[in-house]
């Protein structure tokens, strides 16, 4: 427990891992929360303010696009969609990270060493590509970029989890499991997991923006989010073409991809170097 | 050495029968086919051309007849883009996405190598400081987002860059797509040096050489360097999967003639042989990466052994 206190304090002298959360949070309320101080929909086409730039005295604060929809809506919308993209598909990758590294670090001998293998193989393939495909073979909704993002993600989940287990593994108490004829799978579950989860949240505060950044990717191909809907992604392309006449369409979506993917970064960053926890190479 | 090195590439043909056959079925699985446009063609006409391409035939001889001709080098006639085959696709614009890739790659490691080092040299100074946190912004954001904002400001506001374009033998259109695609592996880099080097400069053979009064350029570069870029090392080869994957983008909004255009666009029109052609490159690429990243720590840490 100490440990943990000693971590709490070391997090509190780090200024940019706070900002980061703070920054956090204002975004997460502002995606949740925002659109009811808005009078305009995200969908709703005002055709007497078309691209027109932002301002504080007409109604729309953040400007319109080129088929005059709020802007302030829009980039609300993208993001919230982007963080639950983020969020859900991290939680798949955590997952499979989670169960497959545990697998391998407590079996261990010839069946961790095939598992790690694996896990080598994959990483050195360009994994971008089998998103790519899966989206288009299988169609595009929210549901398939999630589970395809998800399920490219573990790989460094696995690792990390996969170490932390082969060092639980000699400790008496799982020792004493093993001898009172407890399964592997019990074992794992009720002993392994519990012991390694805080280096997986640290490792999972990484691995949101890493999954925010690929879902925004693919949608700015044109693969993830289709229209009407937005993500961060999709209005980033929209902006990307506009941006010599109308370049706060770029600049407001994208502003606040960099700055959000920045923040969880330094978040992630900062808990790492708090608790200490090690990547293995 | 020569028979590690002989072991690992036919080691390389394996994985890359396995990659070509799930992408294979992958892309087939695929609803539609490449000849699917808005005005659906007369029966015949969409027949004969299945015919042409050998589309009428079971997927196994297909699969193949493909295979045979992958192995005499052919990579087969592009579905989409008529008159072309793959290969010829690949060679017109292989030279350009190679082109800012390597040009990035060279970039990040002559630029993050160096101001790592020095961030661990000055360790908690306002350099150091300011050095990690432009790192952590290379790492933070995409290179889609990076290059419009380049774009903006040194295309539109002060003029000195074109925005997109391509000019054969113009260093001025790349500007912009390989800083976009330097800055992230720059970010890492410039880490992992960091942070290998911090490691190393607290072994006891620095402080014997410290000791013994070397001058720290000699401690730097003759002892503390290869052990510190051992991490650096064992990045380069998801660095060029990152370069790749940037290059996708980069080039889609740079207006640059390189292939990452035809991935997305391949995938997109269901030209099969042309996404296959694309994955193979690319794949192929990555396995050679990966091998020399082996040689290179083999070199860099004498304890290592390499057994094939």
């Amino acid at each position: 427990m100490s440990s943990r206190v000693g971590a709490a304090r070391r997090l509190r002298s780090n200024p940019g891992a706070l900002c980061a959360a703070l920054i956090i949070a204002v975004i997460v309320a502002l995606t949740l929360f925002g659109p009811w101080f808005n009078p305009n929909g995200s969908q709703t086409l005002d055709w007497s303010h078309v691209a027109s730039p932002p301002t504080w005295q007409s109604a729309h604060w953040f400007g319109t696009d080129r088929l005059g929809r709020d802007l302030y809506a829009r980039t609300l919308e993208g993001a919230r969609v982007s963080l639950a993209v983020g969020l859900l598909a991290s939680a798949v990758s955590l997952l499979i990270g989670i169960g497959y590294g545990a697998l391998a670090g407590f079996i261990g001998g010839r069946t961790d060493h095939l598992m790690m293998r694996i896990i080598e193989t994959l990483s050195g393939l360009p994994l971008i590509f089998f998103v790519i495909f899966l989206n288009v073979v299988l169609g595009r909704n929210e549901y398939i970029l999630f589970l395809s993002i998800g399920a490219v993600g573990w790989l460094t989940m696995a690792r990390i989890v996969r170490g932390q287990t082969m060092s639980l593994r000699r400790r008496e108490f799982i020792e004493a499991a093993i001898v009172s004829g407890a399964g592997t799978a019990r074992i794992i579950v009720k002993h392994v997991i519990p012991n390694v989860i805080g280096p997986v949240v640290v490792y999972a505060t990484l691995t949101v923006p890493h999954i925010i950044m690929l879902e925004s990717f693919l949608s700015f191909l044109g693969l993830g989010v289709q229209e009407p809907h937005a993500s961060l992604g999709t209005l980033i392309a929209a902006g990307a073409g506009e941006m010599e006449a109308a370049p706060w369409i770029l600049l407001i979506p994208g502003g606040l991809l960099a700055v959000l993917l920045l923040a969880l970064n330094l978040l992630g960053d900062g808990l790492r170097d708090a608790l200490d926890v090690r990547e293995p190479a | 050495m020569l028979r590690y090195f002989l072991t690992r590439l036919a080691g390389a043909v394996p994985t890359l029968f396995v990659i070509v056959t799930i992408t294979f079925f992958l892309v087939r699985a695929a609803p539609g086919g490449p000849f699917d446009q808005e005005q659906t063609l007369p029966p015949q006409i969409m027949a004969n051309l299945q015919t042409a391409y050998g589309l009428d035939q079971p997927i196994w001889t297909q699969y193949a007849r493909y295979l045979r001709a992958l192995a005499h080098g052919d990579f087969g006639p592009s579905f989409k883009y008529k008159d072309f085959s793959v290969t010829e696709l690949i060679v017109q614009g292989f030279p350009v996405t190679l082109e800012i890739g390597a040009t990035a790659m060279v970039l990040a490691l002559l630029l993050g190598v160096p101001i790592g080092t020095f961030a661990a040299l000055h360790r908690n100074s306002a350099a150091d400081y300011a050095a990690m946190s432009l790192a952590v912004v290379g790492i933070a954001i995409p290179s889609f987002v990076v290059l419009p904002f380049l774009g903006l400001v040194f295309g539109i506001y002060v003029h000195w860059l074109p925005v997109a374009g391509w000019e054969p033998r113009s260093m001025r259109y790349l500007v912009l797509p390989i800083a976009a695609l330097t800055l992230p592996p720059l970010g890492v880099i410039a880490r992992l040096t960091r942070a290998g080097m911090l490691e190393v400069l607290r072994s006891d053979f620095l402080r014997t050489a410290a000791a013994k009064g070397l001058p720290l350029r000699i401690m730097i570069w003759r002892h503390a360097l290869r052990p510190a870029l051992l991490p650096v090392a064992s990045y380069l080869a998801p660095a060029v999967a990152s370069i790749m994957t940037g290059s996708l983008v980069v080039e889609s909004i740079a207006g640059l003639p390189g292939i990452g255009r035809y991935m997305v666009q391949g995938a997109l029109n269901r030209d099969y042989t042309l996404v296959l052609g694309m994955v193979i490159i690319y794949s192929t690429l990555l396995i050679v990466m990966g091998l020399f990243v082996d040689l290179l720590y083999a070199w860099l840490d004498p304890r290592v052994r390499l057994h094939p």
